[in-house]
């Protein structure tokens, strides 16, 4: 066990090293079986002749509404993205809310409405719920839990796998990093930060679509809690083979950038929404990039880094000046309820 | 990003790394006394940059690692109080303390709320009317006069639920405990944040009595880069001084408005620091005209005596005698997830600074 604490500490929930020890030592120990083991973004389902995806994902966001989005927009994004980045087409999500005795009612039909808005967008149906009301006191207004179902395509079903990566292939992301956690930190802190900072949150399906028809890719990730760099260490501690980022190439945002250097952040620890971390093989970059760059959500993806047979199992940062450091997963609670 | 970019210029900072090649042939030992540094030096790989001659420690820098066991342990009996509300900067919540931390307290029910500034916990006393704020004061000349600034408006505005637990220090008694300590080091680079409030006077005792030269820096890679080659101009030329280098911030005077400040609302006293024991007259008081505010004279708490954690060595890294990877814990028992000492928790300790940019 590497759980060590009694009770379970917020920083078992950020995404990070505590929350990873906490699924193997409590979950995956009681639950195992071979699908779970996998610990991708979807479980892959055999249904008769046919795989789908099937995901879930809980959003306890604080504040509920955030420059870029609400926590309905985002139950919708965060759920979609994860069935997309799983090479599925998403279909289907069921949407369920804990709402504390005297949440206003016009609120919730804002956050409703903006969750019907994202779900046509994405062209998923929300084809059931539920809905809990608990004591004044008893949960901090609003809660949404969701589920998902996606059809999986033959030729994607091993991108979350990621057991084709090789030495010398690229990592890309598609745009700047780190603006969904700086967005809602600014929201909710008292920093008064005169920043136009937004969260990227968004649903990726149509984009990462269009990418898979044109591109082979052999594996996707969404870099939500924990960032970019807990995206990387989990797959550098699968693939056994190291990763090394080129910090001058890495898409960051103005504000975010300032709001990182003052309150000592590194951006590849903050939350994204609206992102994804592909790996491929070289000669397949270009035609990534393209089809990525002819997307709005793309405009900025870039070539981030590279798999390297040095350091197995570190993901290694050349930074400015020529220095290099290893870039950890996150430890402890950097920022707690973000998503 | 301006004043950000163009003090991490590579070739500026090459530029100045060559020209350190041909200034000192001596063998320099310089302490950095600040978090800051720390980070930076680390960050940007500072020491792959500068010739084998010269050496750069970290000192006793870092507001978390600096603070003692019995404040945390008191920090954590004031927190079980029934109706009180403690507030505190975020890396103090991760500090074991003798038995537990504050996050675990946190988690066993007790309202431990971060805050980013001091005057957030005002805001706090103002709607708890019915609870008590202690707020956990840490920090050098740069945080104290907020804390001084937060004292003085909650008199004005008559907040009475408001105290503050102090333990501020102020930076130049411990750099001269070093000294006298018999301490190996050649100069000092002094943290640029602490002279833009109290001015460059405050270290010429370390000149003129201790032969030290000072270097008030800033924190980018070419900032320290300078610091450092002006210590080793200083050092070849046997002339020891207190000199500027962030002069876009610092100047000799300080600020007059906030040393005010931190005169009118705190007095000196001896103060315990971790792994270093009591250093005469190097911690910050509220004083007797403020005592309302005073937590320690508001609340009383039964606090044991407190036990540093076996086979941490946080004391002899803050004196700049061993480094982190001289420690049997650090990396194995003693990581940023489940740290052993202070130094492995706060960002800008030394032990995690070490664990983070490690390569």
């Amino acid at each position: 066990m590497k759980t060590k604490e009694q009770s379970i500490l917020l920083g078992h929930g950020s995404g990070g090293r505590m929350m990873h020890d906490l699924i193997s030592d409590v979950f995956i120990r009681h639950f195992a079986n071979e699908i779970l083991s996998e610990q991708t973004d979807s479980a892959i389902l055999s249904v008769g002749s046919s795989e789908i995806a099937f995901t879930t994902d809980s959003f306890v966001i604080h504040p509920l509404f955030f420059p870029g989005g609400n926590i309905g927009k985002l139950a919708v994004c965060g759920t979609v993205n994860d069935l997309a980045v799983s090479g599925s087409e998403p279909l289907y999500i069921s949407v369920s809310f804990i709402i504390e005795e005297g949440f206003p009612i016009s609120e919730l039909e804002i956050i409703v409405e903006a969750l019907a808005a994202e779900a046509k967008k994405a062209g998923v149906l929300i084809v059931t719920g539920d809905t809990k009301v608990v004591n004044k006191g008893k949960c901090d207004k609003l809660f949404i839990n969701t589920a998902g179902i996606g059809r999986m395509r033959e030729e994607d079903r091993l991108i979350s796998k990621a057991e084709d990566i090789q030495p010398g292939d690229v990592i890309i992301i598609n745009g700047t990093i780190g603006d969904h956690g700086m967005a809602v930190m600014n929201a909710r802190e008292s920093f008064n930060f005169k920043t136009t900072v937004e969260s990227d949150c968004a649903s990726l399906n149509h984009m990462i679509r269009q990418m898979l028809d044109k591109s082979a890719v052999k594996f996707m990730r969404d870099p939500t809690r924990g960032g970019v760099a807990t995206v990387l260490n989990e797959l550098v501690e699968k693939i056994q083979l190291g990763i090394e980022i080129d910090e001058t190439s890495l898409p960051i945002n103005k504000g975010v950038q300032a709001m990182c250097e003052l309150l000592g952040f590194d951006p590849l620890h903050i939350a994204n929404e609206g992102k994804v971390v592909i790996v491929a093989s070289e000669n397949e970059a270009e035609s990534i990039l393209k089809s990525l760059q002819n997307h709005e959500l793309g405009k900025r993806s870039t070539i981030i880094g590279r798999i390297v047979s040095d350091h197995p199992g570190r993901v290694v940062l050349k930074n400015e000046t020529g220095g290099r450091r290893i870039i950890d997963s996150l430890s402890g609670d950097l920022l707690p309820r973000i998503c | 990003m301006k004043y950000i970019d163009e003090y991490r210029k590579k070739d500026l900072i090459l530029s100045v790394s060559e020209k350190l090649k041909t200034i000192s042939k001596k063998e320099i030992v310089l302490m950095e006394v600040c978090g800051g540094h720390t980070m930076a030096i680390q960050r940007f790989g500072l020491p792959s940059l500068l010739p084998s001659n010269i050496r750069l420690v970290s000192g006793p820098g870092c507001p978390v690692c600096v603070s003692s066991q019995h404040f945390i342990d008191t920090a954590m009996a004031y927190s079980k109080i029934p109706g009180v509300i403690v507030t505190t900067y975020g890396d103090l919540i991760r500090v074991p303390g003798s038995a537990t931390s504050l996050e675990k307290e946190r988690a066993n029910g007790s309202d431990i709320r971060i805050v980013y500034s001091v005057l957030e916990s005002l805001e706090i006393a103002k709607s708890n009317p019915d609870k008590s704020i202690i707020f956990l004061g840490i920090g050098f000349e740069t945080t104290a006069p907020l804390t001084a600034a937060a004292i003085v408006k909650a008199k004005q505005e008559k907040i009475t639920n408001f105290s503050v637990l102090s333990a501020h220090k102020v930076m130049p008694p411990v750099m001269k405990a070093l000294v006298a300590e018999g301490v190996k080091i050649d100069g000092f680079i002094a943290p640029g944040h602490v002279s833009a409030i109290t001015g460059t006077a405050i270290y010429n005792d370390l000149a003129t009595v201790c032969g030290l030269g000072v270097v008030i820096s800033g924190f980018e890679p070419v900032d320290m880069m300078q610091a450092v080659l002006m210590l080793a101009i200083q050092i070849e030329a046997g002339s020891p001084k207190v000199e500027i280098q962030y002069q876009r911030v610092v100047q000799a005077e300080g600020n007059l408005k906030a040393q005010q400040l931190l005169s009118d609302v705190f007095e000196l006293r001896d103060d315990q620091w971790r792994g270093l024991g009591t250093i005469a007259l190097s911690g910050l008081r509220i004083r007797n005209e403020y005592s309302e505010f005073d937590a320690e004279k508001q609340f009383t708490v039964n606090v044991p005596e407190s036990t540093e954690p076996k086979g941490c060595i946080c004391g002899q890294i803050l004196r700049g005698l061993k480094t982190p990877v001289d420690c049997g814990l650090f990396g194995k028992k003693c990581t940023p997830t489940d740290p052993v000492g202070a130094c492995m928790v706060s960002g800008e300790g030394t032990c995690a600074t070490y664990y983070k940019y490690r390569s």
